[in-house]
């Protein structure tokens, strides 16, 4: 338990007879960026809500930094930073007022402020109204509120969200460097495998409340399995022919058929087999299954 | 208690610049204003009338205490609830303020205390101003007789009156807009209750005094009746004070584990 920043253990939760999250153990090692994956509606903001105890969740749980949450609730908040959804961001004050009130609560020095507000590039706006921010801006400001108190473990609830990609590129960075070079831990909840891909050490996949999958990135990439394309003229009947042929054929269309990746060798003889059968083959390659189609098998099946 | 505190300068920090903080200046300012400048319009007639020291405090401070007791308080008071917890329903800030790592009871506590303060600054400044302005008054007009009778007795008891008999309708009202995030709702339930206490109240009817509703206008009718014998004798703890704090302690430990069982959607 020691090693995990956040631990929850067969984590339940229902909104009155409509169960949200299901069985739920999450498992994010210190130090790492986890992301936690999975389509709208999959359960995602519960769980980072349940992680703030904003969502009252059973006893015995759900566990941050080893100690349990409802019995140390503020203990444990004083180590977190989090952005939940919207930005929590009051419109009437400008950028910086909206930092300084985060500063007053949190007890930690104003100049904070305008260090934070020069991190996330929204020294220029400082004294605007946070009301007339675009979306980009407000989310930058909620990443500020987030990071203002120096927190060990970040919650972020799908940061990129409205950013343009300079801002996604640079909020991207932005996590690197923290997990990195300050240790910092992140969970990051997204819709986007491709998102979660360039910057999680661990992945978390989530659907209709369950865990799908848990594990590194490399773990996540050897479940997809390889898969050979080949071009050819005439797929009915190079279809019908490979089949006959006692090959599996796993998906068909009128310019290519895909089967299961095995070996270079393999796949060589195939090609033979096709032309001596009379057939133009135009192409042939082994292709990973992109994580996107793996992410939306795994969370189709369930 | 540390968190108690950071969490009123917050309440404070936060509406300094809204209508609902500087309502609590600019109400009073405004009607002590008006009700002077009817007065120094008006001197010769009123001065006609020769009204005696205390008799002219009555009339001038109770054009005040009238309007305030009557009408404006009660929605006042409303307004106050709903808009300190609007600040946080209006900007999705709920979640944020309860993530932080301060014990719930010091953050439902302070918003509290907020608008308990904020009503307490509006009355304060209707009692400073009515006394300042009085004395103005004088200056301005020495045929009036305002230096020759001290009203502070009079207005001090009266405003805490009015003061602690709105509490139970700050009470009722907090835990409504801390359940609504809409205006309506707490508006509508508050209007209905402020024309139901000032019709219960001014009919009589002997259980008035549990509405909460009613209870500044109960307030300020005893101090109305009594003024005639002796204005300084009037007590501050009548029977609607008391039910106005049982009300308003009662509500607020309930509004308090409304805010411990909420969940944070």
């Amino acid at each position: 338990m020691g090693n995990y920043a956040i631990e929850t253990v067969g984590l339940n939760f229902n909104f009155g007879n409509q169960a949200i999250v299901k069985d739920l153990s999450l498992q994010v090692p210190k130090g790492s960026i986890y992301g936690f994956l999975g389509p709208n509606g999959a359960g995602k903001t519960t769980t980072i809500k349940i992680l703030l105890n904003l969502l009252k969740s059973p006893a015995d749980q759900v566990f941050i930094f080893g100690k349990e949450i409802t019995s140390n609730r503020i203990a444990i908040l004083k180590r977190i930073g989090a952005l939940v959804e919207q930005p929590a961001i009051y419109g009437h004050l400008t950028g910086k007022e909206n930092l300084v009130n985060r500063c007053i609560l949190l007890g930690i020095k104003k100049a904070k402020a305008d260090e934070m507000l020069s991190l996330v590039g929204l020294a220029e706006a400082a004294n605007k109204k946070a009301s007339k921010y675009s979306l980009g801006m407000k989310q930058r400001l909620g990443i500020a509120q987030a990071l203002i108190s120096d927190p060990e473990l970040l919650l972020l609830d799908e940061p990129t969200n409205g950013l343009d990609p300079n801002g996604i590129i640079e909020v991207r960075n932005l996590m690197i460097d923290l997990a990195t070079k300050h240790q910092k831990t992140i969970l990051v909840s997204s819709h986007l495998l491709a998102e979660i891909e360039r910057t999680a050490t661990h992945v978390g996949i989530i659907n209709k409340g369950q865990l799908l999958f848990q594990g590194t990135i490399n773990e996540l990439h050897l479940l997809s399995k390889p898969m050979l394309q080949i071009e050819v003229d005439n797929t009915e009947s190079a279809g019908a022919f490979l089949t006959n042929s006692g090959y599996e054929i796993v998906a068909k269309t009128d310019k290519m058929i895909t089967l299961p990746y095995t070996s270079s060798e393999k796949s060589g003889e195939l090609n033979t087999l096709l032309i001596q059968n009379g057939f133009t083959v135009s192409s042939l390659y082994q292709q990973r299954k992109d994580l996107e189609n793996l992410f939306l098998d795994i969370t189709k099946t369930n | 208690m540390h968190a108690l505190y950071i969490s009123l300068v917050s309440e404070f920090y936060k509406s300094r610049k809204t209508l609902a903080f500087w309502a609590a200046i600019l109400l009073p300012v405004i009607i002590c204003g008006l009700i002077s400048f009817g007065f120094y319009y008006d001197a010769e007639k009123i001065i006609a009338n020769h009204y005696p020291p205390m008799l002219l405090w009555a009339h001038y401070s109770g054009a005040a205490l009238g309007v305030m007791g009557f009408l404006i308080m009660p929605f006042y008071v409303i307004f106050m609830a709903f808009s300190v917890n609007n600040i946080e329903h209006k900007n999705d800030t709920w979640k944020m303020l309860f993530a932080q790592p301060l014990n719930k009871f010091s953050i439902y506590a302070a918003k509290y205390l907020y608008a308990v303060l904020l009503i307490f600054i509006c009355l304060f400044l209707f009692a400073t101003l009515t006394y300042t302005f009085g004395h103005l008054l004088q200056a301005l007009v020495p045929k009036f007789n305002f230096s020759q009778y001290n009203p502070s007795n009079i207005l001090i008891n009266s405003y805490a009156k009015l003061f602690l008999a709105s509490l139970g309708i700050l009470s009722l009202q907090f835990i409504l807009s801390l359940l609504w995030s809409d205006f309506l709702k707490p508006m509508g339930i508050g209007f209905v209750g402020t024309i139901m206490g000032i019709i219960t109240a001014n009919v009589g009817w002997k259980y008035a005094y549990l509405i909460p509703y009613s209870l500044p206008t109960l307030a300020l009718r005893i101090t109305k009746v009594k003024k005639g014998a002796d204005p300084l004798a009037f007590p501050v703890f009548t029977q609607e004070i008391w039910t106005s704090l049982i009300y308003a302690s009662v509500l607020f430990i309930i509004g308090y584990f409304i805010v411990t069982k909420k969940s944070i959607k």
